[in-house]
């Protein structure tokens, strides 16, 4: 089922946001900002440990013929 | 109707060999088919594809195609028996179509099972990489749809309609509908132009590719609405509406969306419910202006000279679903329904605020916030190789290397289906349409079906001279309601096929 965090949204138009948080004054917005950094920080260094070490040569080996 | 119709999808996956770019793929494709039916104990002389009722080059718009004037690659009901095709117990179809091995899913009657069915395919292609892994170096398979240097293979839905719809009305509606359902359906991908000759990144894996609005090809010349008429069901009944703009999609909430939506606007064509023109003045390069444009503002221009975005555009189909819906149905929606729309609504409000808040729903969104993050932290542009790997890798079917598999194991992504969900559709057929009947021939009588196809399941009965085929042309015919009872009580083809003549639901014909 769809998770607790969406609202029932309203149909927009040019009203204000309606959505469960409020616009978020600025210190606020950085201070989310750098917590999204850490977060995608954090998601890099898994994705380093996966990646294909040598890009370049992955990239040229992925060849496909067309389909559908 | 509602989002519940009878719909699938098929999905032909990226394949390559790590370090030889120049293996065959029509061959690896085989022995990827062979290496998963074969750990299922399904043996290639059983269990094949039966062609009777394959129709590729019939038109929707009333014409059939010459064979000799078709290009090779249409020709997709021709047996070649170096092609491996199986069909699975879950009613799904797995075959190498072209250079690619492809999973069709089972018929099933909702989106929610669409994904369920569609997300099971994908770990069946896992399983078979596993099992090819044995031998170095293995074979890699990837869920996206394009190599990003000239090529793309199809992610394809399939929705039964009435055929009393004329086809004229379907182009109309959803035309516009398509260059716009791609800001909620696109999985992203580095570099723009069909062979990546601009650096950059776009919403959609397909939309470069495609060069006309209507037409019968798949392979060359791509069409927004493709015309293909092979109902696979009753001809004078049903249309099977054959959708090949679509990406493959990883995240549910995408998924769900892209077959949720495309079946309520199909029903208010059917119903005769748009009364307003959205068509979309060149379709065709707004298609790929949109997918150019992260940030969502792209402006598409309507006939009546309506300037508005792809998701302004969507918010009109969205108000004219509530609209229909509610003349027809009130409060009394089903939950599927409920589901699609309300997933609809939020997608939608959050790509209006910020493209970057649907990163939990949206494929493209998702991907383009990790691949700015490398831009980010690492100084690269667009042309770096890095980007263009973890496009290419995000799709890869390995849990431990696939990187949408990694994000989304920590969380990453809203999840409508789980785990254990399609585990199970894995192996058990959808209960409420003939793939269960399908299914559970397969699983029971593996040794006496000779064949199976979408409308038929072929018995080779011991002792008898001839081989019976069972036509199932009704796709909500076949269900575990009509038939379970009467495969439970038959040990073998022999009587199940006595008890349907007697029971006379579906009379067995001779076949040769």
């Amino acid at each position: 089922m769809p998770s607790q965090e969406q609202s029932r949204p309203q149909r927009r138009d040019d009203a204000p946001d309606e959505g469960p948080e409020p616009t978020p004054a600025a210190p606020e917005a950085s201070a989310r900002k750098e917590n999204l950094d850490s977060d995608i920080d954090s998601v890099l260094d898994e994705i380093d440990g996966v990646l294909e070490s040598n890009a370049e040569e992955f990239v040229r080996g992925f060849v496909q013929k067309g389909g559908q | 109707m509602t989002v519940r119709r009878v719909m699938g999808i098929e999905t032909e996956y990226g394949i390559s060999v790590p370090g030889d770019p120049a293996a065959n793929p029509m061959l690896l494709s085989g022995q990827v088919v062979n290496a998963y039916a074969s750990a299922q104990g399904i043996r290639a002389a059983h269990a094949s594809w039966d062609y009777a009722d394959e129709a590729p080059l019939r038109d929707a718009r009333g014409f059939e195609v010459g064979r000799a004037f078709a290009d090779a690659s249409q020709l997709t009901d021709e047996e070649d028996p170096t092609l491996a095709n199986v069909v699975l117990t879950n009613g799904a179809r797995l075959y190498v179509d072209h250079a690619h091995p492809e999973y069709s899913s089972p018929e099933v009657t909702s989106p929610r099972a669409a994904v369920a069915w569609d997300r099971a395919g994908e770990l069946i292609m896992a399983e078979s990489v596993r099992r090819l892994s044995q031998v170095p170096p293995g074979v890699n398979l990837y869920k996206n749809n394009t190599d990003g240097k000239g090529q793309s293979y199809g992610t394809h839905e399939n929705y039964l309609m009435r055929r009393e719809t004329p086809f004229t009305d379907i182009v109309r509606h959803l035309v516009p509908f398509f260059v716009a359902r791609q800001v909620m359906t696109g999985s992203g991908r580095v570099g723009i132009g069909v062979d990546s000759r601009n650096h950059g990144f776009q919403l959609s894996q397909r939309s470069d590719f495609f060069e006309v609005e209507v037409g019968l090809e798949t392979t060359l010349k791509r069409p927004i609405i493709n015309t293909r008429d092979e109902p696979h069901a009753v001809a004078d009944l049903y249309r099977r509406l054959h959708v090949i703009i679509g990406d493959a999609n990883h995240c549910d909430v995408a998924n769900l969306l892209k077959l949720g939506t495309t079946s309520l606007v199909l029903a208010m064509v059917e119903d005769r419910a748009i009364d307003v023109d959205l068509t979309v003045v060149r379709p065709v390069s707004t298609l790929q202006a949109v997918s150019h444009d992260p940030t969502c503002r792209q402006l598409v221009e309507l006939r009546d000279g309506t300037k508005l975005t792809a998701v302004q555009l969507l918010w009109r189909y969205h108000e004219l679903a509530e609209r229909y819906l509610q003349d027809r149905y009130g409060a009394e929606r089903d939950d599927d329904t409920v589901e699609v729309m309300r997933w609809w609504a939020t997608v939608l409000d959050k790509l209006e605020r910020d493209p970057a808040e649907a990163a939990r729903e949206v494929d493209w969104v998702g991907k383009q916030q990790v691949l700015q993050g490398y831009i980010d932290r690492d100084g690269l542009d667009w042309s770096d190789p890095r980007l263009r790997a973890v496009d290419i890798q995000w799709s890869d079917v390995r849990p431990d290397k696939g990187i949408f598999h990694r994000l989304r194991r920590a969380g990453r992504f809203e999840e409508l289906v789980s785990d254990a969900q399609v585990l199970e559709a894995v192996h058990q057929p959808p209960e409420d349409t003939r793939a269960y009947f399908r299914g559970k021939c397969l699983e029971k009588y593996p040794d006496q079906i000779a064949a199976a196809s979408w409308d038929s399941v072929i018995f080779d009965v011991p002792g008898q001279a001839s081989l019976q085929r069972v036509p199932m042309l009704e796709p909500l015919r076949g269900t575990r309601a009509s038939v379970g009872g009467l495969l439970d009580r038959s040990p073998d083809a022999a009587t199940l096929l006595r008890e349907l003549a007697s029971a006379s639901r579906q009379v067995p014909t001779r076949v040769e």
